[in-house]
């Protein structure tokens, strides 16, 4: 039977051994997806009928004993900003509404090669800007923990899938921390990949040298299954890492290896920002891990602070080029009321971009500028290097840092809306691993007293997902925080 | 430092952002972008004159493909998307100037 | 009336693009004339989520051609994004070299009228990607097509240190060939392989004061004429403008004119709104490119001896004349061959005549280059010498290389001979004719030997009536030669 507690990798060894059919895994989801779908709002899209035609082909196969991938029958979501063949892909815009792209982004094609089945694609902050998805631009996810807030953003709607049941994994992106925030928010894991071990191509770029796409899951494991579908260098995105650089491994077979010594770095003064609830959480978890054996370090990383000015120069700087080509000319929307090419730009761009993302053009417009472009850009860029010299200094002396995911569990629908300078300061403990371009993990370490998820992050160094996997593994053998679930789904 | 922003210079940048903004928008945004701004400004906390800006996060260099032909899209799917064409082009209003920068 | 004396300075912005057989950043073709947007992929349409991944041909080609125009080249090279909104330009920015191009300082020799050269100094060359075309003809609205866009470009810019239309018609003349020899480009002006964006103005000496001229860039050029014959008109309407105006250089009063072919005039384009403002920054899609000094010399390896230095050479090693090694060297292929000819130990000048006359109006028939005419070099230089010996006649030499296109296997000689094309230098042999038509012609002796204004005829007419006792196999300087001894 399929059951809330399956996890994506016991869904697909069950479907292997033959105790579930794909069919039966892809119906149960719809179903769920029928009954809370119209309450979450995780999914801008969905594909049914699509997905029991790829299930019953695993089915076919398997009963012909033919080969099959890694995610054989799995039913699995995708962020709307990555871009796939079959529907739209939007990115939550409505400039890209009706969108359909020509050709699959490298991670869909490495899903589908390796038999999951893709349901639909997830909501998301309109071109992933933004922390709540509330900036979507074609509805509204909220947390399946508590509706009336959000379920964090910018992949919120991929979180909220995975925490509602009504998918058994999903791919998000995170940019400064878009996929560990809502996976923190939403009480699932999510990893972000080291910049250049997932492939970019067809991700729809918003802060190009920042984004990475990276698993939401329910468990370590199954981030570490779908970390195997998609690691891998790619000829098609130059920044993509060659394997005999930074070779790919079976996350899941290295997922128990045992870490001995393992030394945790904490920054005391940085983390010391977070909510009362979030400090004894992280608390408990550091003491977990004490029990396992483990050194605790404490070190100074005095540019982390600088984070989120550099990170918001350097982003809004790139996503105001990537975002120069939707001007209603070649695809995507283009104004009625447009009398000549000038108002073809402006009139298109002015209509079908929401609030946040102009805010966000416009202030990397202004950082590029002339007489603006060594203040705020390439001062950004410097701050950059000294947060890589932080991590670069502190992974001499650890082999993890640990520090909250967010400093706040998930807040009220429309309570930062107003104020995008609180929101962005809510990324304060993401942001700093994308600048670094180090991976980082979100894994469940507790709840406040409203019964709201709360996340542990912790960052590795550059491509030491193995071992990023296998630390977080140990606290969740240790702990059950995985294993609550909402209350909306029982 | 630069002076604060104002809402000249938003004017100005939702002009190159090619962004047409109302009145309310600007007033607006300029008052959040001046918030941002200054919160910003806080890098310059720190002496970055002996640093080297840091554009790639990974020390990769010469990535190359070979020179070879692949497939195109064909004219069909590469006006798939398109708002309006004319036969086999794209269509758009006219161009009066000619500011082609290559 | 005052004194005044004017120079006009002219600097080149020269775009050439590079003959790969794809685009700069994708697999699409790239080449010329196919149908509207059928060479077109995501990648150069710029569509959501695409990357660009550098062709190593296009930049291996721009590496060779900042050797040819002895730039310093970058061992650390990177790409930036210039920013601005136009309908041919889907990303709305192109990917191009900012502050790091991969060639710096270098410089062109170009060849002068006089025959002397001039050296052009080249402040940078640097790779960037094409747009595509907007067409403006089909009535109230604009066309796009993407064909060229993502071709890959080497924008060339020189220092201003032309001061002729003429100049700069050969520096342009001299680039094309070079990128021709070097076969990076095809350069062909008309399909717009190779732009040219003079940038021109005036220093006025007026009354012992220096005025500058605003500068004008000048766009639209698709003809080396158009190019030369632009600067020589904007060199009258600045004089003339200043003389009306006295407006002088300063920051932000340069233009940009248009040409216009059919009046030969130039026009003031439209100006935009605003002053640019490109936003340039580092192309976080694409990683930098460390050139190693093994491959810099890999690359260095692959260059040729270049036109103008052939050219040199031609006329100092082997006597040419300026023009006849202008012509020999107007591309790669047939100087070589002619070098080849004079290696396989043909007589420098009569190659000359051959490869420039018979060689390159066979290739023409042919639509081929002489190389490819199936003539060895070995083939030709026996020719040569046929000729110096005097063993063959111009016209007979003419017609064994008609024939030599068809049977490559036969030796020139073998020709000669198998189509009685030798000509007859036997003295002994030809005085008896020379004797016989001595005896014949009684008359036109008499009028050679008394010397009147008729000798010279009649001379012509004896000789003629011995080549036509030989069916014109005679050598013409041998029975001359005899004709003299006998008669005077």
């Amino acid at each position: 039977m399929v059951t809330e507690e399956l996890s994506a990798r016991q869904l697909r060894d069950r479907i292997a051994a033959g105790q579930i059919t794909s069919v039966e895994a892809a119906e149960a989801v719809f179903k769920r997806i029928e009954e809370l779908e119209p309450v979450i709002g995780a999914y801008i899209s969905t594909y049914h009928d699509r997905a029991l035609e790829t299930a019953a082909d695993v089915d076919r196969r398997l009963i012909a004993g033919e080969p099959v991938g890694r995610l054989a029958g799995v039913p699995v979501a995708v962020k709307d900003n990555m871009c796939t063949t079959f529907g739209a892909t939007t990115c939550a815009s409505k400039i890209l509404e009706n969108f359909h792209a020509p050709y699959n982004a490298t991670v869909v094609e490495k899903l589908l090669a390796a038999d999951a089945v893709i349901v639909g694609k997830t909501n998301m902050d309109e071109f992933a800007m933004g922390s709540s998805t509330e900036n979507s631009g074609l509805k509204q996810t909220v947390n399946p923990w508590d509706t009336t807030r959000v379920p964090g953003g910018s992949s919120g709607g991929s979180a909220a899938a995975v925490a509602a049941r009504l998918c058994f994994a999903a791919l998000g992106s995170d940019t400064g921390g878009s996929i560990r925030q809502p996976a923190g928010f939403c009480g699932v894991v999510g990893l972000k990949p080291t910049y250049g071990r997932v492939s970019r191509f067809g991700l729809v770029a918003y802060g190009s040298s920042l984004d990475q796409i990276g698993p939401v899951t329910r468990t370590v494991a199954d981030s570490a299954l779908m970390m195997n579908v998609i690691a891998g260098h790619d000829p098609a995105d130059s920044t993509s890492v060659d394997e005999a650089a930074a070779p790919v491994c079976d996350y899941l077979e290295k997922l128990n290896e045992p870490l001995k010594k393992l030394k945790i770095a904490i920054v005391p003064e940085f983390g010391a920002g977070a909510d009362e609830q979030v400090q004894k959480a992280m608390t408990e978890a550091i003491d977990v891990y004490k029990k396992l054996g483990a050194q605790i370090v404490e070190i100074d990383m005095p540019h982390l602070d600088y984070a989120i000015a550099a990170y918001y120069i350097i982003a809004t700087a790139e996503a105001s080029s990537n975002l120069a080509r939707y001007d209603g000319v070649h695809y995507g929307h283009r104004s009625e009321k447009a009398t000549d090419y000038v108002e073809v730009y402006s009139k298109s761009r002015a209509e079908a971009f929401g609030k946040e993302v102009k805010r966000r053009i416009m202030l990397g417009t202004y950082a590029l500028s002339s007489g603006y472009y060594d203040a705020y850009y390439l001062k950004a860029l410097k701050v950059r290097n000294l947060i890589r010299g932080d991590f670069t200094s502190a992974f001499e002396k650890c082999d993890c840092i640990m520090m909250p995911v967010s400093p706040t569990v998930a807040f009220k629908i429309g309570e930062k809306i107003d104020d995008p300078l609180q929101m962005y300061l809510s990324d304060i403990y993401t942001i700093a691993a994308n600048l670094a371009g180090v991976p980082g993990i979100s894994v469940p370490c507790g709840f406040d007293q409203n019964n709201l998820p709360i996340g542990l992050q912790i960052l590795a160094p550059a491509f030491a997902e193995d071992k990023l996997l296998a630390i977080a593994r140990m606290f969740e053998k240790e702990t059950d925080w995985h294993t609550k679930m909402p209350a909306i789904i029982t | 430092m630069a002076k604060k922003i104002d809402q000249a210079q938003v004017r100005k940048v939702a002009k190159l952002s090619r962004l047409e903004l109302t009145e309310a928008e600007v007033e607006e945004f300029t008052g959040q972008l001046r918030a941002i701004l200054d919160y910003v400004e806080k890098m310059n906390e720190l002496d970055t004159t002996n640093v080297e800006p840091l554009a790639h996060c990974l020390p990769l260099s010469n990535v190359f493909r070979q020179d070879r032909v692949k497939e195109s899209l064909g004219t069909e799917k590469t006006l798939g998307n398109a708002p309006q064409r004319d036969g086999e082009f794209f269509k758009v209003p006219k161009i009066l100037d000619d500011s082609s920068g290559a | 009336m005052s004194e005044l004396q004017h120079k006009v300075i002219v600097g080149l912005e020269i775009h050439v693009q590079l003959c790969t057989k794809s685009k700069m950043f994708c697999g699409c073709a790239a080449e010329f004339g196919a149908e509207p947007n059928s060479r077109v992929c995501p990648v150069c349409l710029g569509m959501p989520g695409v990357l660009p991944v550098m062709n190593k041909q296009a930049f291996e080609y721009a590496v060779l051609v900042g050797l040819a125009l002895n730039c310093r080249i970058a061992a650390f090279t990177k790409w930036d994004r210039k920013s601005y909104y136009y309908p041919d330009l889907p990303k709305n920015y192109q990917i191009s070299q900012y502050d790091l191009p991969l060639s710096t300082n270098g410089y062109i020799e170009i060849p002068l009228e006089s025959g002397r050269t001039k050296k052009v100094r080249i402040t940078r060359a640097h790779l960037e990607e094409d747009a595509g075309k907007n067409l403006h003809t089909a009535g109230d609205f604009s066309q796009v097509d993407l064909n060229r866009t993502g071709t890959p470009l080497l924008e060339i810019v020189t220092e201003p240190d032309m001061s002729s239309g003429a100049e700069v018609r050969a520096l342009a003349a001299e680039l094309q060939r070079m990128v021709r020899f070097l076969g990076v480009s095809e350069a062909d002006m008309q399909k717009g392989h190779m732009r040219f964006e003079p940038n021109i103005n005036l220093v006025i000496t007026k009354d012992g004061r220096q005025y500058k001229t605003p500068i004008v860039e000048i766009k639209n050029l698709n003809s080396f004429r158009a190019l030369e014959r632009s600067v020589d008109y904007e060199e009258q309407r600045q004089l003339d403008e200043f003389l009306e105006t006295g407006e002088v250089m300063e920051m932000g009063n340069k233009t940009t004119r248009g040409w216009d072919d059919e009046r030969e005039v130039t026009v003031l384009q439209r100006e935009k709104e605003e002053a640019h403002d490109y936003r340039y920054f580092p192309e976080p899609d694409l990683v930098p490119v460390e050139l190693t000094d093994a491959w810099l010399e890999e690359i260095r390896g692959r260059l040729c001896e270049l036109p103008i230095k052939k050219q040199i050479r031609f006329v100092e090693q082997y006597k040419l004349s300026d023009y006849d090694a202008g012509v020999l060297t107007a591309d790669r292929s047939t100087a070589e061959f002619f070098d080849e000819v004079v290696k396989a130990g043909g007589d420098p000048k009569r190659a000359c005549n051959w490869v420039t006359q018979d060689g390159l109006r066979l290739a023409k028939e042919r639509g081929c280059r002489v190389d490819e005419l199936g003539i060895s070099p070995q083939q030709v230089a026996e020719l040569t010498n046929m000729i110096v010996m005097g063993d063959v006649s111009a016209t007979a030499a003419t017609a064994i290389s008609d024939i030599m296109v068809t049977s490559p296997d036969l030796s020139a000689r073998r020709i000669a001979e198998e189509h009685n094309l030798i000509q007859k230098s036997d003295a002994d042999e030809l005085e008896a004719i020379v004797d016989q038509v001595i005896a014949a012609n009684p008359n036109a002796v008499e009028d050679v030997t008394s010397g009147g204004k008729k000798s010279k005829k009649a001379r012509g007419f004896l000789l003629g009536q011995v080549m036509q006792k030989t069916r014109g196999q005679a050598n013409p300087k041998v029975v001359s030669e005899i004709l003299a001894k006998k008669l005077g």
